[in-house]
């Protein structure tokens, strides 16, 4: 099996202060992971391809580490301007014509949560595909992809036939964390750097104006005493307070 | 004249409220400006739902209909909404952000050639472009994003606008819709569907949620029956779907589902940023958490500091007799 898989970089939100650093989005990890798993177990091998500035190259080798073979990093330096429907044209041009049985993604960036660009690539290449992967399974000899996705009535189970785009949730595994001899045999593996075929058919929809800052919930009770004491304190203020009753 | 076309999303021969909401909010916009607006509903008998979503105020609504709509499956929905589209000629079509719109939106932007703007808690008419508010950075900023495109897709969280009648007579308009489903290299084999949930969490007025500190049988019994009290929804954190206590599909957070309740529950829950990105909008939140630095307490309006064995018991007892005097 041939994987392709886009990945990010984005924030860290994990962090509790947010200092710059930036790191692989979450969910497109889960995507690295689910195809390192397949191909050990079917065969075949597993590309990366990134659009970004030059200091991404950090979040592709950290993916390489985790096991996958080769990358293709799609040189951009201003990306911030970038919106999904610009990111996914010029994933598509570069994708156009590739030989690949499955492009897998993460269902959604952890910094803008918009899950547009999965889809927008399937629509894009003209592929099946499948959102908000939770497991997938080969079945090599149909030549199919069976996705399980958590739907709107429960999960639903899909199968695909190659090649096709699934968008993975992180729900689906815990990705690797690269070993030292990962990190160091990531060094040697190929890196390809490409420029966006043209960004013209890629021009960003929607334009980000400002970012502002949720403002606080008002700040809450705290309280105190053994759990009848509580459960009474509580119901008062359900009831007379926030009026729920 | 400039339109808004809005899809009322049906499930189970229901319509999703969330989407009704969204109709609601449209109309509105639409009388403020001079525009019109249309609803469109999707489903393998849509007749039926025409009298409910004439209560809103449409001026017509559309009717694709097409057995394959029983179950959800993208290939057939992107299509349809597409030719609905294409039929009402809308400058922006507004829905609901449900998991099956999820699954549709960015594809359809690219067949309708539309800018789309994803799982949004407001939106505007700005001449005409639009502006919406969208939760960004697991929901500890908006961004603020604009769009000029002649033609705009945008997708609304559910709980973000309240649904208010007034009842117009639409003219119905029947979409001849013609799909062959055998080539699509996309079947849709199965759908394991969670047991014993009845209520939906996104619709749900009460939702109770189980996190970490809800170890067992006997843990979630506790939760199920303070949901039930209130004929409120369960959730659930990661960590306990994980565990296989609670089903997949109850997952609240960044990654599940994100709900606006008027009341919710976090019974030990500690408050990860995933998960608070899921509820942080519940109007009132209730904590019970035996670690009284757990971060859920900064959310909440009451925090409990406690065993959650000790308190939910007393609780649903003292509950039920404060709804039945109430």
């Amino acid at each position: 099996m041939r994987f392709c898989v886009c990945i990010k970089q984005v924030p860290d939100l994990s962090a509790a202060v947010q200092t710059g650093r930036l790191v692989l989005n979450a969910y497109d990890a889960s995507a690295v992971e689910e195809a390192l798993v397949l191909t050990a177990a079917h065969g075949g091998s597993v590309d990366l391809v990134l659009v970004g500035p030059d200091s991404a190259k950090e979040t592709i080798r950290k993916a390489l580490a985790m096991g996958a073979d080769s990358a293709t990093h799609i040189q951009l330096a201003d990306v911030a301007d970038l919106d999904s429907y610009a990111v996914a044209s010029i994933l598509a041009e570069h994708l156009n014509g590739a030989s690949y049985d499955v492009i897998a993604v993460g269902k959604q960036s952890q910094d803008t949560d918009a899950g547009l660009a999965g889809s927008m690539l399937a629509e894009r290449l003209g592929w099946p595909y499948a959102s908000n992967a939770v497991a997938l399974a080969a079945d090599s000899a149909r030549g199919c992809l069976v996705v399980t996705r958590q739907g709107d009535s429960g999960q639903e189970i899909l199968e695909l036939t190659m090649p096709c785009v699934v968008t993975c949730s992180n729900d689906m595994n815990d990705p690797r964390i690269p070993s030292l001899r990962g990190i160091m045999d990531a060094k040697k593996k190929p890196v390809t750097d490409a420029a966006p075929a043209s960004v013209a058919p890629g021009r960003p929809l929607t334009r980000v104006r400002s970012f502002e800052q949720v403002p606080p919930r008002d700040p809450g009770q705290i309280l105190h005493g053994d759990p009848d004491d509580l459960v009474r304190q509580l119901v008062d203020r359900l009831g007379n307070e926030a009026k729920v009753f | 004249m400039s339109r808004i076309l809005v899809y009322v999303a049906t499930h189970e021969g229901r319509i999703r409220r969330a989407s009704l909401e969204v109709l609601s909010h449209a109309r509105l916009l639409a009388v403020a400006s001079g525009r019109r607006v249309d609803a469109v509903l999707i489903d393998e008998d849509p007749s039926r739902f025409v009298e409910q979503v004439s209560l809103y105020g449409p001026s017509r609504i559309f009717k694709v209909a097409h057995p394959l709509f029983r179950t959800h499956l993208n290939a057939p929905l992107i299509a349809a909404l597409h030719t609905a589209a294409t039929v009402a000629g809308p400058s922006i079509c507004a829905m609901a952000s449900t998991e099956s719109v999820k699954d549709v939106l960015g594809a359809l932007a690219v067949r309708w050639d539309a800018a789309a703007l994803p799982d949004v808690s407001t939106f505007s008419l700005e001449g005409d472009g639009v502006e919406v508010l969208r939760p960004v950075m697991a929901a500890k900023q908006f961004a603020r994003v604009h769009s000029a495109s002649p033609r705009v897709l945008v997708s609304v969280r559910s709980g973000s606008f309240d649904a208010v009648e007034s009842p117009s007579a639409p003219e119905i308009v029947e979409v001849p819709f013609e799909f062959n489903g055998s080539d699509l290299g996309l079947v849709l084999k199965d759908i394991v569907k969670a047991t014993g949930l009845t209520v939906d969490l996104s619709e749900a007025r009460v939702v109770v949620a189980a996190g970490r500190g809800v170890k067992d049988a006997e843990g979630k019994r506790l939760v199920d029956d303070l949901a039930a009290l209130f004929n409120g929804a369960v959730g659930a954190s990661r960590a306990v779907v994980e565990s296989g206590l609670f089903p997949a599909t109850t997952q609240i957070g960044q990654t599940g589902k994100v709900v606006s309740p008027d009341l919710y529950f976090a019974v030990g829950i500690s408050g990860a940023i995933q998960h608070v990105a899921g509820m942080v909008n519940s109007r009132v939140i209730v904590a019970i958490n035996k670690d009284a630095d757990a971060p859920i307490f900064k959310v909440a309006t009451y925090g409990l500091v406690g065993d959650l064995y000790r308190i939910l018991p007393p609780l649903i007892t003292a509950l039920k007799a404060a709804k039945a005097g109430a």
